[in-house]
């Protein structure tokens, strides 16, 4: 780390006070704010708030609702995160061995990460249209009726399909760097000591690449949790029936359509702890692990 | 089966688009030999030992391995190991797991496994670090689990890409004759990549010596050394004096040159050559060439002018000028006779053996 000596006292701070201000205006102040308003019970027509303590999040936990939300979003993340890294492992490991075509293969699978959230939800929404969707006319061919606008699972793996499609070219990025990484000639090594292909992917690669999946589980699980929004918004709104209502769509939903701001102030602090956890576990652990 | 050897190449081309890594090599290593490719980087070398290997396939020719050919045979069915470079020691695997690794595919009882992963550990000289991280081994030990794990398998041919190049000098000279003294130990043909000159004359049964992708000679160390057959052999080994001379006699292989200076010298034909308008290069190492103190004679002896001096420790190289010569002579001596005292621009006599000088290729 470089180090700069400053004679003048001030002039370090007015160097950081842009950033700082902007922590500051966008996201202490607004977090702070979301801390206080969740101890808050605001009136219907918003006229005026009573301090009523922890009850926000005593209900919340209480509420059938919530902890359904939890529940979906558990299943939401883990299979966004499992489904995004799998196929974007076995793409990898295609690319990896590939010599000549692989600078284009890579080019084109890195495409769908600069497609918004929301047009990408939009997309897998008309793949799947019960009525002009792809999908669908393919699966009733086969006996399956495909309609997520009713069908609680069916819109699950929706909103999962669309979440992960976008995440798998940034988790492919990191795998193929992450599989260039490893020498070529551990690779070797194994195979002159008579490891086939399949064994060399399991006791060598994938080990070696474990500081690499652990860092891409994190990001993944957090972009699960917090960046689908627009996913969710754009494909089931969180429904049917609340079956595919996650936690920050939960939070929109109470707090902006529901304005019960309150609760929705208290969602979001109990979420801004899943952040700081996840966060943790991140420079604890992956710090550390990274370098062999 | 007599003499058959244990690895045939057959005019093996190796071409990377238009450029011939390797061009027509052909070779046979005999069973139980210590067998180095010697050359610059670039020459072709580890592109012929991966052949070997199995990490890449010859364009043209073939490659038997025991009398099997082995093309379309992938690495992990050959009979050979091989010792990297860069060691490639499994980073999340300790030194055991490491040795062990490619003994799990033989499937043998628990017993048996750890007996030989002992055994290996202990011809490495790593008795005891079986538990030791792959991260916590220095470099001299890293070289020995990669030369265990490659032991443990038994391979009918050890390959060794420059295995000693990462370690310091000390430790590269005490690990070659090691290396040297466990090959006569387990009678495994051993295949080794180096562009030392010293490593391979110091460990090596026969070396060949590569230029361009194309082997330009296979001898034992003392007659690669001795009697290189060209000059780009001779310059390549260690220092050499060349000497220009004409053909004026011929008998067989027999030849005789006239030389400025050395007179009428009585040598071989070399191997490959063809005589160009009667000009020979006459190539002699300047050690051959001797001091001679005060009073002493020598049948053979030139007498010239000492013009430069280089001091080496144990050794000093002196420049010396002979009258009718082209150019000035190296001569390497000892110091145990005073020869760092010589001043730059004495008088001096030097002597030599006529043996001593070869022709060759240019």
């Amino acid at each position: 780390m470089k180090r700069a000596i400053f004679r003048n006292q001030l002039l370090p701070w007015l160097l950081l006070a842009p950033q700082l201000a902007v922590t500051f205006v966008f996201f202490l102040w607004p977090a702070a704010q979301a801390g206080w308003q969740s101890f808050l019970r605001e009136d219907a027509f918003g006229l005026k708030s009573t301090f009523i303590g922890f009850e926000n999040y005593s209900r919340l936990f209480g509420d059938p609702h919530y902890l359904n939300s939890v529940m979906v979003t558990v299943v939401f993340s883990v299979s966004v995160a499992v489904l995004a890294m799998a196929v974007a492992l076995t793409l990898a490991l295609a690319a990896d061995r590939m010599i000549k075509s692989a600078q284009t293969y890579t080019t084109l699978l890195v495409w769908p990460y600069a497609v918004a959230p929301a047009i990408a939800g939009l997309l897998w929404w008309f793949i799947f249209n019960p009525t002009i969707g792809l999908v669908p006319y393919a699966l009733d061919m086969v006996g399956i009726d495909w309609n997520h606008s009713l069908n609680g699972t069916q819109s699950m793996i929706l909103v999962i399909i669309a979440a992960a499609w976008k995440q798998i070219s940034y988790n492919f990025l990191f795998f193929v760097a992450g599989l260039q990484a490893i020498p070529a000639s551990m690779r070797e090594a194994a195979a002159i000591d008579g490891a086939g292909p399949g064994r060399r992917l399991f006791s060598i690669t994938l080990p070696l690449l474990a500081p690499t999946s652990f860092f891409l589980l994190v990001v993944n699980t957090v972009y699960a949790l917090f960046d689908t929004f627009p996913v969710i918004d754009a494909t089931t709104e969180g429904g049917p029936a609340q079956a595919t209502n996650i936690l920050v769509y939960k939070v929109y939903v109470d707090g902006f359509l529901g304005l019960n701001l309150g609760s929705s102030a208290a969602q979001s602090v109990v979420l801004m702890a899943v952040v700081i956890v996840l966060t943790v576990v991140q420079f604890r652990f992956i710090e550390r692990r990274v370098e062999y | 089966m007599p003499d058959r050897p244990m690895i045939e190449i057959a005019s093996v081309t190796k071409t990377y688009g238009r450029f011939n890594a390797l061009d027509d090599a052909s070779l046979a290593i005999r069973p139980g030999e210590f067998f180095s490719l010697l050359g610059p980087s670039g020459c072709g070398k580890t592109t012929l030992l991966r052949m070997i290997g199995g990490f890449d396939t010859p364009t043209r020719g073939t490659i038997a391995i025991d009398g099997q050919p082995m093309l379309g045979i992938p690495a992990n069915r050959r009979p050979t190991n091989m010792v990297f470079q860069s060691y490639a020691i499994f980073p999340h695997l300790d030194v055991e797991q490491n040795v062990a690794y490619g003994l799990k595919r033989l499937k043998l009882d628990r017993a048996e496994e750890r007996r030989r992963v002992e055994e290996a550990l202990a011809q490495v000289s790593l008795k005891g670090l079986g538990r030791r991280g792959a991260t916590e081994l220095s470099g001299g030990q890293r070289q020995r689990v990669a030369l265990a794990r490659a032991l443990v398998m038994r391979p009918k041919v050890l390959l060794l890409d420059e295995p000693l190049s990462a370690l310091d000098k000390k430790l590269r000279e005490q690990m070659q004759v090691e290396l040297r003294s466990l090959q006569k130990a387990v009678g495994i043909t051993f295949v080794l990549v180096t562009h030392d000159q010293y490593e391979a004359l110091a460990m090596s049964d026969r070396i060949a010596v590569m230029f361009d992708g194309k082997i330009a000679q296979v001898a034992a160390p003392k007659d690669i050394y001795q009697r290189p057959v060209n000059r780009q052999v001779a310059d390549f080994l260690g220092g050499m004096n060349f000497i220009h001379g004409n053909l004026v006699g011929e008998n067989g292989t027999a030849i005789e040159v006239e030389t400025k200076g050395f007179g009428r010298v009585a040598t071989q034909r070399p191997a490959h050559w063809a005589v160009k308008g009667g000009a020979v290069t006459i190539g002699i190492r300047p050690e051959r060439l001797r001091v001679l103190w005060d009073q002493e004679t020598a049948r053979h002896e030139l007498a010239g002018t000492v013009v430069d001096r280089h001091y080496f420790g144990e050794i000093t190289h002196l420049v010396i000028e002979i009258p009718g010569m082209d150019k000035p002579l190296s001569v390497t001596e000892t110091n145990d006779f005073g020869a760092d005292d010589i001043p730059v621009g004495a008088p001096i006599r030097i002597a030599y053996e006529p043996d001593a000088l070869v022709a060759m290729a240019d």
